[in-house]
């Protein structure tokens, strides 16, 4: 399964050779889920060096780790998903489902309420929102 | 070959955008090495490349797949996409182990 993965190679030598806009409009799927994860990396280190200090201890920390841990999952399952999909393209088969787009918005979605209520604490707290 | 879509340069511009996306990220990369207490300046200097580093990575490996594409060959080379994945979760290493370093 690993070796599917990272030997595109591999992947090459199951069925028929698509046409090749189909092959090119799935690399460039493939890219915008590098940007994606690109952009959660950015937001990591973004929040590890702007953020101040948040009223529950080591929040700042978690966002961040978190952030940046979505991000390295997104990149290594857009590979994943590119050769799935490049390996029904070439049998013919259906192209792969997944469930990986609805638990990253459910995680970013969990992510954004937590804050929204950190936010909320600090202000009923009367302290200026950092 | 025959073009009605222009795939091949909407690739081409789809693997740009990717690098100027990893262009942010390296320099943010950069300054949080540059900027975190308890990295020495050896270290720091040298983490601070290696960010630079890995948008150059993918500046070469989009230049490459664009090279390819311009001379008719439209099946992406070996481990080019593993690669663009690797650099990412370096970036998100390089990270996490600065948010632990600062911690401790």
């Amino acid at each position: 399964m690993l070796r599917q993965w990272f030997d595109p190679e591999e992947t090459r030598r199951v069925g028929n050779t698509p046409d090749y806009r189909f092959s090119l409009a799935n690399e460039r799927t493939f890219l915008a889920w590098i940007r994606t994860g690109l952009a959660l990396v950015a937001g990591g280190l973004a929040a590890a060096q702007f953020l101040p200090p948040l009223p529950l201890p080591y929040l700042r920390e978690v966002i961040a780790v978190g952030l940046l841990a979505l991000g390295a999952a997104v990149a290594v399952r857009a590979v994943a998903h590119w050769t799935r999909t490049e390996r029904a393209m070439r049998l013919g088969t259906d192209l792969p489902t997944s469930r990986f787009p609805l638990v990253l918005a459910a995680v970013i979605g969990a992510g954004a309420t937590l804050l929204i209520v950190a936010v909320l604490i600090q202000a009923a707290r009367g302290e200026p929102a950092p | 070959m025959s073009d009605p879509g222009l795939q091949p340069e909407r690739t081409t511009l789809a693997w740009r955008r990717t690098s100027i996306g990893a262009l942010a990220v390296a320099v943010l990369a950069a300054r949080a090495v540059l900027t975190a207490p308890g990295v020495g300046p050896v270290p720091g200097a040298l983490l601070a490349t290696a960010a630079l580093l890995g948008w150059v990575g993918l500046l070469v490996l989009g230049r490459r797949r664009a090279a390819a594409l311009r001379a008719g060959r439209p099946p992406v080379a070996g481990r080019t996409l593993p690669l663009a994945a690797l650099i990412i979760v370096g970036y998100a290493v390089l990270g996490t182990v600065l948010v632990l370093v600062c911690l401790g």
